[in-house]
């Protein structure tokens, strides 16, 4: 038995209607731990009060530098003693999930058991970065929790000016849409920059995130730093069984307005069946006896759009690998910025396709490591230096598939022109 | 249990094993593990629910089902307990949090969608539904919260509960929650930040000892924070006239108070699109502001969330995300529609806002 729990008029709110509660889930907890009694406590007063009471601090493991998001409490009596001592330090450790984020049942009741012992018992699956946080620790805890976990085989994530924890998709594992292996790339990439997520010591974070197509489920171009993003080069595949499945159940209202209508560019035609073209960028399958669909894949964008709404009628073609994109963050300091392309696209298939997107990361990182001011993120960097010159830093060629027009002023120095002309031609003479 | 300051570390330090991500092999449900790489299609045969098929003929089925995120381990084993009775042991997380069960057979998708309804977790979040909200850590465990995070979701959790387990709306709708403007929880269709609205109120007394000046005046975006000496110490200014109540000083330099119980106020943002699905991702645009931080259920917030969101599922065709709609409809009638002021601080001008603004004669009358 805990100590008697304090009043919470707010928090208590907080437990009607329908959605799981976490505050339900914390008075459990409360029942017999006084860590999490006085944690309400605080809480409650933060609700009251409309005031955040932590403070961060240092707290870290044997030999890592970062990890541990250290959390003391401001909230004090007027002779400076914690209001709520027994949540006076609440820190929380970040561990890396498995990509894909899959867990078998065991491995999670050990995160239950290891936590209960050491920590407050509250665990969110996951943090914005895909950490799994294991929230709630005294000082004392945080090293006997991490070597638990680390025993288990789980390793903490990245926090500060560090190279972070990553996402990928569910992928490969259970989606028809993946155009590489995600969690092998996740996994290699990310395994290869250890040194650099727990030993903060870059100008600020750099994020990679990795989605198996351009839905883009992890958001990786508008929230990492190196966005590496499933597409393909062929044409796209059809099935004609399933396509004639959907529009039985669809019709042509259906394929006129949601599909053709939403073709970014305007690629994806239906035609009768007689005036389909054939050639080799043509993909086309029809739907009933009278009509098919006919794309002119050297239009497609690969949006995913039509093979979203026709899944498995459509699907991606087999050349497949990634496309990379380099910058994305959010608002500060200069405004939220996307991604910008840098390699429109490499295979992914083996150990070796894999080995160059890491000697990418790592020479993007390398560059940052020196080049980037301090706070500053590697799309801000960019923007300062340009692209062109981050491209040459990166011994990547210039291509039109990074931009979204050439420029619209005159304001360039162009003297150079001859020479990168000739530089272009010699390269295709090689090629 | 009693978690007081326990004994001093032990002498020997363990050395930390380096191992990175683990590898997903060993904690894939076996039909996923047996067919990675070789889906075919998928369709969903209820909300909630959905229905991979493989090359090799095999077929799974996916149950989706929402979680508070922040969990105590009995809701965490009570999870295992369901996915040990149907799902072979074995669970994923999608990125918003939501809890997935896998089975390789049919018959016990009802059973389990009641086993976890009994259970008081809602089984929804597929297709166009609204799915739960991508959010941050707030008053529970952030150390620069404007408001908190997890009661702001289950408040409007409880109030889009029907939509989540539905498949009613025009298209998918993500939400995201950020308890400060840094907006951690990221760009979704709608989105509830707070807003500050005044300088940050500086604690003179404090800022030499905590802050490392030179780093706070160079992280103001607007360059309005200089050094000076104030009562004696050395200390930091604002020029009040530019400064634009960001917060991006007061991680630096806590005594750069920011939050304020009246002053901090809450803002929506729609129209962010994660997929590159029809036009390009899309960044999410502020179309309301001055909304109070009323804990403990924020029901203002509330309130005008759903009047976006229904006009949106009552006007939007099939298939158009909120930014989509909102292409077609033009935004003099996204602002009538919802009866949302457009005020002067919705026009745009920080850098590149010019292409923000109309340069054509494209006017829907």
């Amino acid at each position: 038995m805990a100590k008697k729990p304090h009043d919470t008029p707010n928090l208590d709110q907080l437990e009607s209607g329908p959605w799981p509660s976490f505050v339900t889930g914390l008075k459990e907890l409360a029942k017999d731990r006084d860590y999490v009694v006085d944690l309400l406590g605080q809480l409650e007063e933060s609700y009251k009060t409309k005031k955040g009471y932590w403070k961060g601090g240092t707290v870290g493991v044997f030999g890592y530098g970062g990890g541990v998001i250290p959390r003391f409490t401001e909230l004090k009596n007027e002779d400076g003693t914690p209001k709520f001592k027994d949540a006076a330090e609440f820190h929380t450790l970040r561990i890396m999930p498995p990509a894909g984020m899959h867990y078998d049942t065991a491995t999670l009741r050990q995160f239950c058991d290891i936590w209960e012992k050491h920590g407050s018992g509250l665990i969110a699956f996951h943090g914005q970065s895909g950490d799994i946080m294991f929230q709630g620790a005294t000082t004392d805890n945080v090293q006997k929790a991490f070597d638990e976990l680390n025993e288990m085989g789980f390793d903490m994530g990245g926090a500060g000016p560090a190279v972070r924890t990553s996402m990928s998709c569910v992928g490969a594992a259970r989606c028809e849409q993946s155009c590489y292996d995600e969690a092998s790339a996740h996994r290699s990439v990310l395994n290869t920059f250890l040194d650099d997520i727990h030993r903060p010591s870059l100008p600020y974070k750099f994020k990679f995130k990795f989605s198996g197509c351009p839905n883009d489920c992890m958001n990786a171009i508008q929230r990492s730093d190196m966005a590496v993003i499933g597409t393909w080069r062929d044409n796209i595949r059809t099935d004609e069984a399933l396509a004639k499945k959907w529009f039985a159940k669809h019709g042509m209202d259906e394929l006129v307005n949601d599909i053709v209508a939403r073709c970014p560019t305007k690629t994806f035609q239906i035609k009768e069946i007689g005036k389909i073209k054939k050639g080799e960028h043509i993909s086309s399958v029809a739907v009933n006896e009278t009509h098919a669909i006919e794309i002119n894949n050297q239009d497609c964008v690969r949006c995913m759009h039509c093979i979203n709404v026709m899944t498995g009628a459509l699907a991606p073609g087999q050349d497949r690998g990634a496309t990379v994109l380099v910058g994305g963050k959010s608002h500060l300091k200069i405004g939220g910025l996307m991604g910008t392309v840098v390699i429109p696209f490499m295979k992914l298939d083996t150990e070796e396709d894999r080995e160059k997107l890491i000697d990418f990361g790592q020479r993007t990182i390398d560059f940052f490591a020196e080049n980037a001011l301090e706070h500053e993120r590697t799309g801000e960097m960019i923007e300062r230096i340009g692209l062109a010159n981050f491209l040459d830093a990166m011994e990547l060629d210039v291509d039109p598939a990074m931009i979204n027009s050439p420029r619209m002023n005159p304001y360039v120095r162009t003297d150079g022109w001859e020479e990168e002309v000739a530089k272009i031609n010699a390269k295709k003479q090689v090629a | 249990m009693n978690q007081a300051v326990q004994a001093a570390a032990p002498a020997q330090k363990r050395k930390p094993k380096e191992t990175g991500v683990p590898d997903n092999k060993k904690y894939l449900h076996p039909m996923l593990a047996k067919n990675y790489g070789n889906w075919k299609y998928h369709d969903r045969p209820r909300p909630g629910v959905l229905h991979h098929v493989a090359h090799s003929g095999d077929e799974v089925w996916t149950v989706r089902a929402g979680t508070q995120r922040q969990m105590d381990i009995f809701t965490i084993r009570k999870l295992c307990d369901i996915a040990d009775t149907f799902a072979e042991g074995r669970v994923r997380f999608t990125i918003r949090s939501n809890i997935e069960y896998i089975v390789a057979d049919e018959k016990k998708v009802a059973p389990l969608i009641a086993e976890l309804e009994k259970n008081g977790f809602p089984v929804g979040g597929t297709g166009n539904s609204i799915t739960m909200i991508a959010h941050t850590q707030g008053w529970l465990h952030c150390d620069i919260p404007g408001t908190d995070a997890s009661g702001v979701v289950k408040a409007l959790m409880d109030e889009l509960y029907d939509e989540f387990r539905r498949e009613e709306m025009p298209n998918r709708v993500h939400l995201s929650t950020s308890c400060c403007e840094i907006n951690c929880g990221g760009q979704a269709d709608l989105a509830v930040i707070i807003q500050h609205t005044k300088p940050p109120i500086i604690n003179h007394d404090l800022v030499a000892n905590v802050c490392e000046r030179p780093a706070v005046v160079a992280r103001c975006p607007v360059a309005a924070i200089r050094p000076a000496m104030v009562n004696g110490k050395p200390s930091l200014e604002i020029d009040e006239s530019k400064c634009m109540c960001c917060g991006a000083c007061y991680p630096p330099c806590p005594p750069m108070q920011i939050n304020d119980p009246e002053n901090s106020k809450l803002a929506i943002w729609v129209g962010g699109k994660n997929s590159n699905a029809r036009g390009k991702p899309t960044f999410m645009k502020m179309v309301a502001s001055g909304l109070p931080n009323n804990a403990p259920r924020w029901p203002e917030v509330a309130e005008v969330v759903k009047r976006i969101l229904t006009v949106y599922k009552e006007d939007a065709r099939p298939w158009e995300r909120l930014a989509d709609w909102i292409d077609r409809i033009g935004w003099p009638r996204f602002f009538e529609k919802t009866g949302l002021p457009f005020t002067k601080y919705l026009i745009d001008d920080w850098r590149g806002s010019r292409t923000n603004l109309n340069a054509s004669t494209h006017i829907r009358f």
